[in-house]
């Protein structure tokens, strides 16, 4: 539905026949389409114009490789730059005394319950470590249920439900039984909540406080539009987020949400959602997601090959 | 909140003592952007404020007004509530979306509405697939004081809505409100699983069901034209929620799926509590965009 961004070149393409460097005009006018592309992919804006302003610094007075045309030329600059942005690909950190934890945070219905048990899975299957997962969100109804099934399908641990239990008591127990069961690691996962809910942020950082997790994740939505900015920076401001994680992007979305988030935590994007099984958890590759963004794996493939 | 309280600070900076001249308008589509309307739709609303006050001396209040109205405008004819019709014994509403989206809340808070207004609902956990989807509905009709109909986890979701269409016909209730497992738009099985399932009631009724709700997160982004497109071709929609506008993302993608598709808007969701449906005002909600009240 979206107009790939090498269609949306075409023209450009068309008027940038001159061979040699390229020009500040040229540049602009194929940047203008990059904009507009990034923009359809839901990048944020100020994160659109930061990044076009780096772009076109890089690319002003380069000369054009023989093969190709000078807007392909341009395209691959955007590619690479957006790779670059996107950071590269991280292991989740679990280098602190076991059991290491690990909380899971973010806004209502991004797929934080479903991602605990898919890393769970992960680090059970991969690392063949013993994983305890814990349910914090006493306010969803039957979310506590719904992380013990696939702690069951996940074939890991699961801390028993206490009804009436506050969060900070349900981990600073899930550490407890960690110690004593010998668990690796525990995964806590939180109730959805806003960025702009005092009560409930204060609530999780002082989940954070007691149990200092040695990894942070954001889970967000690959579907996420301009306020990925917005939800990002506060978490990280209000929680310190040491990495993320991008669902859903089994989807059709573009998933710039994940340049936006990328661009103002600075904070490594750690896996993708891919599904709602829990086998379904990719680690991160930056060339794919930047190609997705760009809506145009194709034109990336032939500028590489050039 | 945050983004639009952004947006109207924007405008201010912009527009005081400032002639609406091309770099003004930009900027402005801008922050229509920002507000996801998307680019055409921001070049769209901008032009129509450009159209009659272009290089005149414009205060920030008459600005955000003036869009604010273009865009109540747009909105006004799909601020449409649901309303179940008495003759349907019982009045059958689908409610379908992608993952994660608020769709079994708002049944929940749509059951507490329509209980209030003195109606019986009956609740179908047509979400045989996710863990715990049955029981977070169950709970919902506790809260509601409406009867669930469901199945064990894995079982086949037509049969289920057909068992509970006619057990709510048997009871003559009001509405059934059938909850459905959330699917991508992208996938071709999930989506032919939900048109068996509206088959399987066709069956039962050719008039069933009465309405096909989409339930539309606030805080997506352009994706949303996906999501109506491709429900609305397989499940022929009826008509949308919009949820999580509590938060700091505004929705304006709405502006843009209302000049497309013209479906109805029934109500917004402004929170996780039974009490959190409004219903969905135009020019409440274009005024919220523009960060005016
Ligand atoms: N297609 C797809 N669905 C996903 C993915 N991750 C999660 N889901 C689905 O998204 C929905 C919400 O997932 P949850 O894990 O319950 O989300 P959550 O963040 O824990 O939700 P709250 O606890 O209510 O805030 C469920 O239907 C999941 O099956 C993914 O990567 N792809
Ligand atoms: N802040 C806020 N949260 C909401 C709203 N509506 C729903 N939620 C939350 O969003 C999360 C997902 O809601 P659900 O009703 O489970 O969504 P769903 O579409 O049924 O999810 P799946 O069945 O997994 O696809 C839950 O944590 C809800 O409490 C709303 O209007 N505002
Ligand atoms: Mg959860
Ligand atoms: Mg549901």
């Amino acid at each position: 539905m979206f107009e790939s961004l090498s269609s949306r070149l075409g023209d450009v393409f068309e008027r940038l026949k001159r061979r040699g460097a390229l020009s500040e005009t040229d540049v602009s006018e194929a940047l203008r389409e990059v904009r507009v592309a990034l923009l359809e992919a839901d990048v944020a804006l100020p994160v659109v114009k930061d990044f076009i302003a780096s772009v076109k610094e890089r690319a002003v007075g380069q000369d054009v490789v023989r093969s190709i045309t000078p807007g392909q030329m341009v395209v691959k600059i955007v590619h690479d730059c957006l790779v670059e942005t996107l950071g590269t690909a991280e292991d989740i950190n679990l280098a602190a005394a076991a059991p290491v934890p690990v909380l899971m945070v973010g806004l209502q219905g991004s797929g934080k319950t479903t991602t605990s048990a898919k890393i769970a899975l992960r680090l059970k299957t991969l690392d063949k470590k013993k994983v305890l997962l814990a349910s914090l969100d006493i306010y969803r109804p039957a979310a506590q249920q719904q992380l013990e099934i696939l702690a069951r399908q996940a074939d890991v641990g699961s801390l028993p439900i206490l009804m009436g239990e506050k969060p900070v008591a349900i981990a600073r127990r899930a550490m407890e039984m960690g110690r004593r069961e010998g668990y690796d690691v525990v995964i806590l996962d939180t109730a959805g909540r806003l960025h702009i809910d005092e009560a409930l942020m204060a609530e999780v950082a002082e989940v954070r406080d007691a149990v200092t997790p040695t990894e942070t994740l954001l889970v967000v939505d690959a579907m996420t539009g301009q306020d990925a900015v917005n939800l990002a920076r506060e978490f990280n401001e209000k929680i310190g987020v040491t990495g993320m994680v991008l669902t859903r992007v089994d989807g059709d979305a573009r998933g710039g949400a994940a340049l936006s988030m990328r661009a103002v935590t600075g904070r490594p994007i750690k896996f993708l959602g891919a599904g709602e099984k829990l086998d379904a958890l990719e680690v991160f590759h930056p060339d794919r997601v930047a190609g997705r963004i760009l809506g145009m794996g194709d034109v990336v493939s032939l500028v590489e090959k050039a | 909140s945050r983004s639009s309280s952004r947006l109207s600070q924007g405008i201010t900076d912009l527009f005081t003592k400032r002639k609406l001249d091309e770099a003004a308008l930009e900027e402005l589509e801008e922050m229509l952007i920002a507000a996801d309307l998307g680019v055409t739709t921001a070049a769209r609303v901008a032009a129509l404020l450009a159209k009659s006050r272009f290089d005149q001396e414009i205060s920030p209040e008459e600005i955000k007004s003036a869009l604010a109205e273009e865009i109540a405008t747009v909105l006004e004819p799909v601020a449409l509530p649901l309303r179940p019709d008495p003759a349907n014994k019982p009045h059958v509403v689908l409610v379908v979306g992608v993952n994660g989206s608020g769709k079994t809340t708002t049944i929940g808070k749509l059951a507490k509405s329509f209980r209030d207004q003195g109606l019986s609902v009956t609740l179908a956990a047509g979400d045989t697939f996710r863990a715990a989807a049955v029981e977070q509905l169950k709970v919902w009709g506790e809260r509601t004081g409406s009867p669930v109909i469901s199945r064990d986890q894995g079982a086949d979701a037509a049969g289920l809505a057909f068992d509970a269409l006619k057990e709510a016909q048997a009871r003559r209730d009001d509405v059934l409100l059938i909850d459905t497992a959330g699917r991508l738009q992208n996938k071709t099985d999930l989506m032919a699983e939900l048109e068996k399932i509206i088959r399987v009631l066709k069956r039962q009724d050719p008039m069933v069901p009465h309405d096909v709700l989409l339930v539309l997160d606030a805080t997506v982004g352009q994706n949303a034209h996906s999501q109506v497109e491709i429900f609305r071709n397989i499940t022929k929609v009826s008509g949308l929620v919009v949820t999580k506008l509590d938060g700091t993302a505004k929705g304006g993608v709405l502006v843009a799926l209302a000049e497309k598709f013209k479906l109805p808007v029934h109500a917004i969701g402004v929170g996780e509590g039974i009490d959190d449906l409004r219903p969905f005002e135009a020019k409440a909600f274009a005024r919220s965009l523009m960060g005016l009240d």
